[in-house]
């Protein structure tokens, strides 16, 4: 009891010293205390994973521990809102997702890339057409003539949302070979899993979940990929090529994954902040989980990250606005 | 044989019987307390489980997990607040038999159909996988939307004292997972521009106000003297739990069937497979009115299928890589990160391995008795502590809970405001278990329809267009029509006793519709 009364005493005592030492003294002996860490999805998603791992190894680097936090729904829009209305102080960070750009270009949200600090980039995921084995088509050029040349929601495409990434994937490529979005019917869907799913019981024609995500069932013989929308083929798929080799025509589409943190934290807190990134991604224990679990690693800088963010903002909505998802 | 053997080898050692021990306590912990569900216990487990060997860490979640289900029934039974929300559908029947003195008694019941309901789904996890992974495959939209009509009839079943009041809850639940992002149109629903409200409403706090705000305002209003008289000393009567258990044997084997293929289906889990069970146990019982007044024979079902679910759920995972749901999920990242790559060959290529984690689901589901055994004891001394001390606390605990779902006010806040909805339900007489269900299967429901519709270009025929959702449908349109038509009989029968021999029941019958 005694201990416990000690306990909390010290906590006061810490939480004052906090406050009245304020945002100024952090920089210089940042960080005292632990860093919190938001993912705007769901516990045990790709995001969280990658998260949780990523975090595991940032605390030798800081000195401190990164706690994971999940502040779901909305889209992802209540975890970024919350990440980026927070102090910037280097003590609440986050994941910044792809979807973040749509939702911008949607008017769901005000947070551009302008509203962010940005730490790294960590891991690009391109997107994947493929099939349920009973589908007739072996190769993306026969699937996209069969869409030409049968009426209008003759065939249905699913991967996530509508208007989420997979589906701007789907919209993109469509526009690409000259053909109208709109002759394939959109049906929404959970997520990657869920379509792929669907896709290997019959429930839709095409899925545009990334490779990594389809790989077992393409093993297992449930669906066959048709071609993937990186700009290199798929190491552990080296069979399925990219959109280019074919159909002769340049698409990649990818998600992206981000270190962020509120906008207006003090550069050199930034800077450690990127370091200690960079050795938690450089470190033997991540890169094995991201290899074992077929995500990308790519990294970009601080500065990077920032200007490849604002032109995801710009890109996508060009494409959306093409393909009349907006 | 040999791989059999390799697999125990992996499993019967120190350290990993050690892990499983503690994922067995940790799993109580987790289980009895409302806020905590079986998702937060595993992710909880993940950091832990990066130190082990990948048979310890596999076994430490297969154990929480399965003894989480369990520990669900614990407060369910004693304070009537289910601590899972697989134990919600027959939380009130349970605690009915405790009033009756019986707490002790129907709680070990329920650990031993459990364990039982562990084994059907870990053989069937074992000899089966494969198969069972084909089954789910099967499964298009209009299945799942059968599978969800049929979980909603189950409220009319639950709630049979007054069937009106039961869909008026669970219409309430409906409503509630509405709110939020729709997925289909991507549009925002009944969130008047709260962020708050985009993140749509939680069924975890709003079960822990629904069952546990409710309850601790039910212990102001009615003080605790004559109802919890015989509830003090709570003995385990070991002869009539056996007793029970094998006069319902029937129910086990169906309510662990039904877990299995339930559980095996990614989309729908263990508390679908639970309602299900327990509804089924109801239609085909001899003594159907008993249900709802402290009977066993619904938690027999019930208790036995969902922990049977919680290894079928496995399923799908191992074999095509796709999460049963969201236990699974966090179960394929830890797979992967023990080297262990999901998909059909990993029973050929990882036979050991994959093994031995079926030998430490049966080595968990033994270890369950002692530790659910020790468990039941120790949560019986509970109903001592004066009601004045054990209400804020578990007051407390729940808002602590409610909070760390999302780590956010809003479920303190749903808590509270369920929570007083709950009590002038409850107060009214209007079962609340249904709106629970309501919020488990509403979702499921609506985007299974809207999704089939959108890919069918609004063809209504499609719903009756394969052979598992022809059957799906039948029976569930059987399940809506047969009370309507026994009705209708009744109604019959009595015109003619009332109008004597010269009367023409069958004009009246027709001209009359109201007859249901």
């Amino acid at each position: 009891m005694k201990s416990m009364r000690t306990a909390v005493g010290a906590i006061a005592i810490g939480v004052m010293a906090t406050l009245t030492l304020g945002v100024g003294a952090a920089a210089a002996d940042w960080p005292d205390r632990p860093i919190t860490l938001i993912v705007p999805w769901g516990v045990g998603g790709g995001t969280d994973i990658v998260a949780r791992t990523l975090a595991a190894q940032m605390e030798p680097a800081l000195g401190q521990p990164v706690n994971v936090v999940n502040r779901t729904g909305g889209s992802g829009i209540v975890g970024h809102t919350a990440m980026a209305t927070a102090d910037p102080d280097g003590y609440t960070i986050g994941t910044i997702n792809v979807d973040l750009s749509q939702l911008v270009c949607q008017g769901m949200t005000d947070l551009t890339a302008d509203e962010f600090t940005h730490i790294a980039l960590i891991n690009t995921e391109p997107a994947a057409v493929s099939v349920g084995a009973g589908s007739d088509f072996e190769t993306l050029e026969e699937a996209l003539d069969a869409i030409r040349d049968n009426p209008p929601g003759t065939y249905t495409a699913s991967g996530s949302g509508t208007g989420s990434i997979y589906h701007l994937a789907w919209a993109g490529l469509m526009v690409t070979a000259g053909i109208d979005p709109g002759r394939v019917t959109w049906v929404p869907s959970d997520g990657g899993g869920p379509s792929l799913q669907d896709a290997a019981s019959g429930a839709v024609d095409f899925v545009t979940p990334p490779l990594s995500t389809a790989a077992p069932l393409v093993e297992a013989g449930k669906t066959r990929p048709l071609a993937t929308m990186g700009s290199d083929r798929f190491s552990r798929l080296p069979e399925v090529p990219t959109i280019e080799e074919a159909i002769g025509e340049a698409w990649t589409s990818q998600t992206w994954r981000m270190i962020g943190a509120p906008k207006g934290l003090p550069d050199d807190v930034r800077d450690k902040l990127t370091a200690a990134v960079r050795a938690a991604f450089d470190s033997q224990p991540f890169t094995d989980f991201m290899n074992e679990r077929g995500f990308a690693l790519t990294w970009m800088g601080s500065e990077d990250a920032k200007a490849f963010h604002a032109s995801e903002d710009s890109a996508i909505c060009e494409v959306m606005k093409a393909a009349g998802m907006i | 044989m040999e791989t059999l053997l390799a697999a125990f080898d992996l499993v019967f050692r120190f350290e990993v019987m050690l892990v499983i021990l503690g994922a067995c306590v940790f799993g109580i912990f987790a289980g009895a307390m409302p806020g905590i569900s079986a998702t937060v216990a595993v992710a909880l487990l993940v950091p832990v489980t990066f130190f082990m060997e990948p048979v310890a860490a596999l076994a430490a979640i297969a154990t929480a997990v399965a003894m989480a289900i369990f520990a669900g029934d614990l407060p369910g039974a004693l304070l009537r607040i289910p601590g899972m929300p697989a134990s919600a559908a027959y939380a009130e029947e349970a605690h009915e038999m405790t009033l009756k003195g019986q707490g002790g008694t129907v709680l070990m019941t329920s650990l031993l159909c459990s364990v039982m309901g562990g084994f059907v789904g870990t053989m069937a996890l074992a000899f089966s996988a494969p198969w069972l992974a084909e089954f789910a495959l099967q499964f298009q939209f209009f299945e799942y939307f059968w599978l969800a009509c049929i979980g909603l009839s189950t409220a009319a079943l639950v709630s049979a004292s007054n069937p009106a009041k039961g869909m008026i809850s669970l219409s309430i639940g409906l409503l509630l997972a509405t709110v939020g992002f729709d997925m289909i149109s991507g549009a925002p629903r009944f969130t008047f521009g709260s962020l708050h409200l985009m993140e749509g409403i939680h069924f975890i706090p709003v079960m822990i106000g629904v069952f546990a705000v409710a309850e601790v305002l039910r212990s102001l209003t009615h003080p605790a003297s004559d109802r919890r008289e015989h509830a003090h000393v709570q003995r385990i009567d070991l002869r009539a739990a056996l007793a029970t258990i094998w006069r319902y044997k029937a129910n086990i084997g169906r309510g662990s069937g039904i877990g299995t293929l339930i559980g095996a289906l990614p989309g729908a889990g263990s508390d679908i497979a639970s309602w299900v069970s327990y509804a089924l146990a109801r239609r085909f019982s001899k003594t159907p009115e008993k249900f709802g007044t402290g009977h066993p024979e619904g938690i027999v079902a019930a208790s036995s299928s969902n922990n049977a679910a919680t290894s079928s759920t496995w399923v799908p995972s191992l074999v095509f890589g796709i999460p049963g749901d969201s236990v699974t999920a966090i179960v394929i990242g830890v797979l992967f990160l023990k080297g262990l790559e999901p998909g059909p060959l990993v029973f050929v290529e990882n036979a050991p391995l994959v093994f031995s984690i079926f030998v430490s689901f049966f080595i968990a589901n033994l270890f369950l008795i002692p530790v659910g055994y020790v468990a039941i004891r120790l949560a019986s001394q509970l109903l001592r502590v004066p009601n004045t001390v054990l209400m804020p606390i578990v007051l407390l605990f729940t808002l602590v809970g409610a909070f760390a779902i999302n780590n956010s006010t809003m479920g303190i806040i749903v808590a509270l405001v369920g929570g007083v909805v709950s009590f002038f339900m409850q107060e009214n007489d209007f079962p609340v278990a249904p709106l629970i269900l309501g919020m488990v299967i509403g979702t499921l429901l609506e985007q299974n329809f809207m999704q089939g519709m959108i890919a069918k270009g609004g063809d209504l025929t499609a719903f009756f267009g394969r052979p598992i959702a022809a059957t799906l449908g039948v029976i569930t349109i059987l399940i809506w029509v047969t009370p309507l038509i026994a009705a209708a009989r009744r109604w019959r029968q009595m015109q003619t006793r009332h109008g004597g021999p010269g009367a023409m029941p069958h004009r009246n019958s027709a001209g009359n519709p109201t007859a249901g």
